[in-house]
């Protein structure tokens, strides 16, 4: 089979093998193929030696009547920080390096109870630190456009394994930028849902209040569909919310931008924004406007507190949640360690790399006695003002557009010996998350040879009208595909 | 500003339970005092009558009914990743 079947619509693929059409398997080894001729790319982790045999089953089911779902034999990859059954689980990590989960993410058991087959682990920055896929344990993703570069981070393995055909539709976890920035940086779609749309149960937290699980594809209507079968409330994860009554599907096939309220950051296009990216941005805009959209700027004057917020709350909240790497239960243990404190202090100075160190230290500072108020506490007010600002711009507009990233996909190793070089990547992201609000990542064009990613963002829950102006934008400007 | 040395990242790794070497405490001390420096930009900001946020989208106090339900999770599946074992407890070396 040609991997050209990859790229069909997913909807498509799993009509043509409920009717035997296309076989779950050819598609699943197509898939396989696929990784192998493309591996230096390094996007996959692991491959799940269970997929051919699933794949076989949904085929002698479908070819008895028995086999129906709404993703029947569709091949996905998750990132390797959801726990799945067949494969390990490392979050990229030495940390995690030899564990195998006991038990599976709520949203695996999901999609694969709609017949969608898990075929890999998709690499990451180690915990889904990162913004570049090179903080990995393992060793970076590139990025399918140009080698060189990196793919964007922390879902950068999906974000490169949807680009480069390897799959039909990944899963990302996405805390300050890691499923739009990668989406961005790699010319795929990638949503964010709303904060508590998805469940966490199972993925492996970084920073709680902020963490969300979305879908990265070829296409919004890919990703919608995907996002309907995740979506909803799991009685495993207590801070998921009531989903939409209606599907998140898009289902009147013409969506069009006339009269849609679009309201453009003025912040995130004031300065430090690369010319090429901006203009690409620039000229997207405009053509909503010629298009009917009705257009305006909107200032969200604490935006620019976004990252020094996030730089607070999600380095305590890590601290928190690595704390249960101790070398006793799960994980990497020290061998040379003679008594209790020692396993802690070695298996966690040797299991976590550098960034995952950086953060938990900060955190922990941040949190220590007579610190709190000055750094948690005020973070989360601010956190107040810019969720209350965002409110007020969503009783005016349906979507607020800017860039994902001040620039497009950087060099490897360019940011690497720099940790605060390479938090300034999620500039123009985090704030989304620090207000619990959905976005998605969409490909709109190239600057200096590389995708350029129109970030739309909608208030919480409001996610069918995002995804509608999604695939609006995508029918103007039709897809990426990239030649690998 | 730098408020970050070396022994306050020792006293911060030391709470966080991590053995930093000397070298990398002194590293880690040029990049929190960075990070630090960088986030310190919110002290400026008036929040004097802004509440702080507990829960984004607003949910509280989300309970279920107190009922023991079947765990499919066997002993032994929940304790194959323990790098210690013995009798089917997890083994811990000494505390003191």
């Amino acid at each position: 089979m040609k991997s050209d079947a990859i790229t069909r619509p997913i909807a498509e693929l799993a009509e043509d093998v409920r009717s035997g059409k296309l076989k779950a398997a050819e598609l699943v080894q197509a898939c396989l193929d696929r990784i192998e001729a493309t591996k230096q790319y390094h996007a996959v982790l692991e491959i799940n030696p269970q997929a051919l045999e699933r794949a076989h089953e949904i085929d002698r089911r479908a070819g008895q009547g028995r086999s129906d779902g709404r993703l029947l034999g569709v091949p996905f990859i998750a990132k390797d920080n959801f726990l799945t059954r067949h494969t390990h689980t490392t979050a990229a990590s030495a940390m995690l390096k030899p564990f195998r989960a006991p038990y599976q993410a709520t949203v695996i058991d999901k999609l694969e109870a709609e017949g969608a087959v898990m075929i890999a682990k998709a690499n990451l920055d180690a915990f889904a630190h990162g913004s570049s896929t090179e903080n990995s344990d393992f060793g970076p993703t590139k990025n399918p456009w140009d080698k060189t570069k990196v793919p964007g981070g922390s879902s950068g393995g999906s974000a490169a394994a949807v680009a480069l055909a390897q799959c039909s539709f990944a899963l990302g976890t996405d805390t300050g930028s890691s499923i739009r920035l990668p989406a961005s940086f790699c010319g795929v779609v990638g949503v964010k849902p709303t904060y508590g749309l998805v469940s966490r149960y199972g993925v492996i937290a970084m920073g709680s209040s902020f963490d969300v699980v979305g879908p990265l594809a070829r296409t919004v209507e890919d990703a919608a569909l995907v996002l309907d079968v995740m979506a909803g409330r799991d009685p495993l994860d207590a801070t998921t919310i009531e989903r939409d009554a209606q599907t998140y599907e898009l289902t009147d096939q013409k969506s069009n931008v006339k009269g849609l309220k679009v309201g453009v950051i003025k912040e995130y296009l004031a300065e430090g924004v690369d010319p090429e990216v901006k203009a690409a941005i620039e000229a997207q805009i405009d053509s909503l406007a010629a298009a009917g959209a009705k257009v305006s700027e909107v200032s969200l004057p604490s935006v620019g507190l976004g990252l020094a917020c996030y730089y607070i709350l999600v380095p305590a909240e890590i601290s928190s949640n690595l704390a249960r790497y101790d070398g006793v239960k799960y994980g990497h243990s020290a061998p040379a360690a003679k008594t209790l404190a020692e396993t802690y202090d070695l298996s966690r100075n040797q299991g976590f790399g550098a960034e995952a160190k950086r953060r938990i230290l900060t955190g922990t500072y941040v949190l220590s006695s007579g610190y709190y108020d000055a750094y948690y506490k005020q973070a989360q007010k601010v956190r107040t003002l810019l969720t209350r600002e965002f409110k007020a711009a969503f009783e005016r507009f349906d979507v607020l557009v800017a860039p994902n990233a001040p620039t497009v996909a950087f060099p490897l190793g360019q940011k690497a010996q720099d940790p605060l070089a390479m938090y300034l990547c999620d500039v123009m992201q985090v704030a989304v998350n620090l207000a619990g609000a959905c976005a998605l990542s969409l490909p709109i064009g190239l600057a200096h040879g590389l995708p350029v990613g129109l970030q739309l963002i909608g208030p919480q829950r409001g996610e069918r009208t995002l995804l509608k102006a999604g695939a609006a934008v995508e029918g103007m400007v039709g897809r990426l595909e990239v030649a690998v | 500003m730098s408020r970050i040395g070396t022994s306050e990242v020792k006293r911060v790794a030391a709470l966080a339970h991590i053995g930093l070497s000397d070298e990398e405490a002194a590293r880690m001390a040029v990049e929190l005092d960075r990070i630090v420096g960088f986030v310190e930009q919110l002290q400026d900001v008036d929040t004097a009558k802004v509440p702080a946020t507990s829960q984004v989208t607003g949910l509280a106090d989300v309970t279920r009914l107190d009922e023991v339900r079947p765990c499919a999770i066997g002993q032994d599946a929940l304790l194959a990743n323990a790098p210690r074992r013995q009798d089917g407890y997890i083994k811990v070396r000494r505390v003191l």
